[in-house]
């Protein structure tokens, strides 16, 4: 096939009177959109929607989809992502056709399978995070964050204290965090990191007045360290009279380990799409579960699931409720799919999954470190932190130069250039599904990058060769934005 | 035995033995013990397959469905099989948000065709690659108006929205400065005599919804040139199913259009996963939130998708990004795309004029056969309001009992409305029998 043929947009394959969907035959009287509506309110301009036939449109999608990678093709180390194999059997429990089939208001006595499933999860949840109850409500981690903060909102307001503004974000958290604290309507504060990689207690405590809201904690950190005086940050922090929030993006480190709860924190958010393996979606949907304790249980959104007797229910009847953060009650598919899977682990396998995770992120650390700079050489738990800024010095090879080299070796990369405390950082996440043989291959590559980069640096400059498209310029993207097909 | 962990103890061993360490717990020995947990958590154990199978589809179970004519934001349509088998390709669903656009021109091409569909159907410039739902849309919406208006602290909404819209947007605005003003609603529409009063320098911009939570199309002429006089923005939600045959909201001469587009290939879920879709006009592009994909091209010339514009997003920005969405809905829009490619141009006026035609087929046989009526003589789409002279809830729970979901009872969504209005969405895919099995039903419901 032509490449030309190949790489058309849905709308180029259009063909005037073609179709791909037949409508049932209309069963009752034909009326004209006129009849019923007057003119003004109908539309006026055509669609330019395509016009092809069904094999077209599964033709064209799975072409698509030959252009990308993805976790069942291969080794997916991208940091603080945990790309873990999806299961297949919550593919199949997502698919039952009673659970698609619910609508969102029906009457809650017929929809006692999904709400059981709904509570069952979120006590579930609650055990793996020593939490008190919670929310599934978050569509995605960011989603969840900005449900935490407005549980610091609500608590202040509920105790009048008014004056709690600033909320504390390490320097070498996700960019998320300081996002939500900001649309959350908190002052960001950065506290910085020290010498080992871990939040500076001596900073952080310049920071305890009264104006303190508190604090948002990745544990382990972006690094993949586990921060060894959160207990003393917590204490500092509830001293100060402020709360602490858990950004649950790195929990695939410590199930059965360690909790937030047991450390202090208030508030938690998961990602299901990351530790409970439901698959990423190409960039969602995810779900954003955020677990509380007992201190902020009031200010649950509503409705909140609950048991009366043996009846599950939505409670719309919060008193002290934050508001509603949601349409509905979250991506309910996404919560069958990580509730599938907690059932598959069971206490067991979460605890070996978090054991296996960090022994292959210690594994490839120490395998690779060596030729890569490791900037903090200490055990890491589900990810660790390598720079290129040696490599760049030495020999011009960046960050970008090994991540787009891997990819023309069929590994995806890492994520690059955070977290920003560290020059050229690549940050690594194997998570526990991977085999030793997958990861002595990517060691193998990874070896090979460093002796390219030594001998043949401008040939690392020159790839990937092999992928469906080379290096895109991203400055054109940004200075003559096209973002949308337009017909001529 | 856990089948997704591959180690035998062998290698485990000798992993171990490789970094330099006895055992596992040793690499756990860096978590202090006052913070380490001792003990299982109290979980039962792992399952087999078939165990959880056997669990899941218990519950599965133990809901029930009934023909259904409900809606307020989620519906009953035709979903074809084109959409199932596509998304259900392993290459799009078990792939990251697409970082690397080397080996990620799947998922960055088809975010491509659903920004242009969105596009299309809103008749506006520019769209983003999806948000959370309809109702978080319109939170992001206003916060575009806010951010892309100077000095301005007020939205001003219409009261015929979807109330849980309002309920989303207080959580949104409340500790931000911002002030919600609801607009008066005149016969199941917005008053729109009522907006020019409120205009003022502080007014960002005003959130309308049509098809509105009645189901009624609303007349927006001339309300988009009233705001820009007063330099404010029009934002206009809309059922997308609806925009197959009514005016869109770049017709209406909005800046921003959103919306749910779970009526395009998406099943009901209990409510999720769904899309949340923004259009807007180009000059809004800098401050639209979440991602976006460009087209350019790569070192051979040869054409390219990859994200773009991300100056404006969260992890560059960080607190000072237009919004922080990150994760979005992607593979629903990805859902949503092949949805509008599979019904195509003529397919999807077809359907909207066949949701325009039976929802009017029933209301019409309603007012005939069980003498009620509407709440409002407006025009509507494929949703109307009954004025009962019964409770609605009554109403509903008998008509239940025949196996009929008679529709949404809206002072469920919202107390202070009264209390026997039902709002009925027909879709396609309900038929002539069961639609005359819904006017028997009430006929009984009412007696």
């Amino acid at each position: 096939m032509s490449t030309q043929l190949k790489n058309k947009l849905i709308f180029e394959r259009s063909r005037e009177g073609r179709r791909g969907f037949r409508v049932p035959e209309l069963d009752v009287p034909v009326r004209e959109p006129e009849e019923m509506v007057d003119k003004k309110y109908l539309r006026v301009n055509e669609t330019s929607l395509p016009e092809v036939s069904e094999v077209d449109v599964i033709r064209h999608y799975t072409r698509l989809s030959q252009k990308n990678y993805c976790v069942d093709l291969g080794f997916y180390p991208l940091g603080s992502c945990t790309m873990k194999y999806n299961p297949k059997i919550n593919e199949v429990t997502a698919g039952l056709a009673g659970f698609a089939g619910l609508h969102p208001l029906q009457p809650q006595k017929t929809t006692q399978g999904i709400l059981e499933l709904m509570y069952d999860l979120t006590e579930r949840l609650c055990e793996v995070t020593g939490m008190s109850w919670g929310t599934l409500q978050p569509f995605a981690g960011a989603h969840g964050e900005f449900t935490g903060m407005k549980f610091f909102k609500s608590y202040f307001k509920k105790r009048g204290d008014k004056g709690r503004t600033k909320v504390l974000v390490p320097d070498a958290a996700h960019g998320t965090n300081p996002a939500s604290a900001h649309i959350s309507g908190f002052e960001v504060v950065e506290v910085k990191s020290n010498e080992k990689g871990m939040v500076s207690v001596e900073d952080l405590k310049q920071h305890l007045d009264e104006n303190l809201a508190g604090i948002m904690l990745t544990n382990p950190n972006t690094l993949g360290l586990y921060e060894e005086d959160v207990a003393e940050i917590a204490e500092l922090v509830h001293d100060a009279g402020g709360l602490l929030y858990y950004d649950g993006a790195n929990l695939n480190a410590i199930m059965g380990k360690s909790r937030p709860g047991d450390m202090g924190f208030d508030v938690v958010h998961l990602n299901l799409h990351k530790t409970f393996s439901t698959p990423h979606g190409g960039g969602g949907p995810g779900s954003g579960a955020v677990m509380v304790n007992e201190k902020l249980e009031p200010f649950l959104p509503a409705p909140a699931v609950r048991k009366r007797g043996s009846e599950y229910y939505l409670d719309h009847d919060i008193p002290d409720t934050m508001g509603r953060i949601s349409g509905f009650y979250g991506n309910i598919a996404v919560l069958v799919r990580a509730y599938t899977y907690i059932l598959t682990m069971g206490n067991d396998g979460l605890k070996r999954a978090s054991e296996l995770a960090v022994l292959n992120a210690n594994y490839l650390k120490e395998k690779l470190k060596g030729r890569y700079y490791l900037p903090y050489d200490r055990v890491c738990k589900h990810e660790f932190v390598l720079s290129a800024q040696k490599m760049k010095d030495a020999y011009g090879v960046n960050g970008t130069d090994v991540a787009k080299a891997l990819l023309e070796f069929g590994i995806h990369a890492p994520t690059v250039y955070f977290p920003m405390i560290v020059h050229e950082a690549m940050m690594f996440e194997p998570t526990e599904t991977e085999s030793r043989e997958s990861l002595d291959n990517f060691i193998e590559v990874m070896h090979e990058i460093a002796d390219l980069a030594e001998k043949d640096p401008d040939k690392l400059h020159e790839m990937p060769m092999s992928t469906p498209v080379r290096r895109v310029d991203q400055v054109q993207a940004a200075k003559h934005p096209v973002l949308r097909w337009q017909p001529e | 035995m856990f089948p997704y962990l591959p180690h035998t103890d062998k290698e485990i061993k000798e992993m171990l033995s490789d970094i330099g360490v006895d055992s596992i717990d040793e690499l756990f020995a860096d978590i202090p013990s006052k913070v380490r947990f001792k003990g299982d958590l109290k979980l039962p154990k792992g399952q087999s397959e078939l165990e959880v199978y056997t669990r899941l589809k218990t519950l599965a179970d133990n809901n029930r469905q009934a023909v259904s004519f409900l809606g307020a934001g989620n519906y009953d349509h035709i979903i074809p099989s084109t959409v199932g088998a596509l998304m259900g390709r392993t290459e799009f669903y078990t792939s990251y948000t697409p970082y690397q656009p080397e080996i990620s021109q799947g998922v960055l091409q088809a975010i491509f065709e659903f920004q242009t569909l969105m596009c299309e159907l809103t008749s506006l410039q520019v769209s983003n690659a999806s948000l959370y739902d309809g109702h978080t849309a319109a939170s992001e919406a206003c916060a575009l108006a806010i951010n892309s208006t100077r000095k301005t602290d007020t939205i001003l909404y219409s009261g015929t929205i979807h109330p849980y819209t309002k309920q989303v947007l207080e959580t949104y605005f409340e500790d931000l400065n911002i002030k919600l003003v609801e607009l008066p609603e005149k016969e199941g529409v917005l008053d729109t005599d009522s907006v020019k009063s409120r205009l003022g320098d502080n007014v960002a911009g005003l959130l309308v919804q049509s098809p509105n939570i009645y189901g009624n199309l609303e007349d927006y002429t001339g309300l988009s040139d009233l705001l820009h006089e007063h330099k404010s923005l029009l934002i206009v939600s809309s059922n997308p199913m609806a925009l197959g045959a009514i005016k869109s909201q770049g017709e209406w001469g909005a800046d921003i259009a959103i919306g749910d587009t779970q009526p395009f290939g998406l099943p009901a879920y209990y409510g999720g996963p769904s899309v949340g879709y923004i259009a807007a006009t180009e000059k809004l592009l800098r401050k639209m939130p979440g991602r976006i994909v460009g087209q350019s091209v790569d070192e051979d010339g040869k054409r390219a998708f990859v994200l773009t514009l991300q100056a404006r997003e969260q992890h560059i920005k960080r607190e000072r990004a237009t919004s922080n969405i990150c994760s979005n809905q992607a593979l629903a829009a990805l859902g949503n795309t092949i949805y509008l490619a599979t019904v195509g141009k003529e397919g999807l006026k077809e359907l909207a004029e066949q949701n325009m035609q039976k929802a009017h087929y029933l209301a019409e046989k309603l007012k005939k056969e069980a003498g009620v009526k509407l709440a409002a003589d407006q025009p509507f789409f494929n949703e109307f309001t009954l004025e009962l002279p019964k409770k609605a809830a009554d109403v509903a729970g008998s008509m239940e009992a025949d196996g009929i979901f008679a529709g949404v009872v809206l002072n469920q969504l919202d107390a202070s409305k009264p209390d026997n209005l039902l709002t009925v969405a027909v879709t396609e895919k309900r038929t002539v029998e069961e639609m005359d099995r819904y006017v028997q039903s009430m006929k009984g419901a009412l007696k």
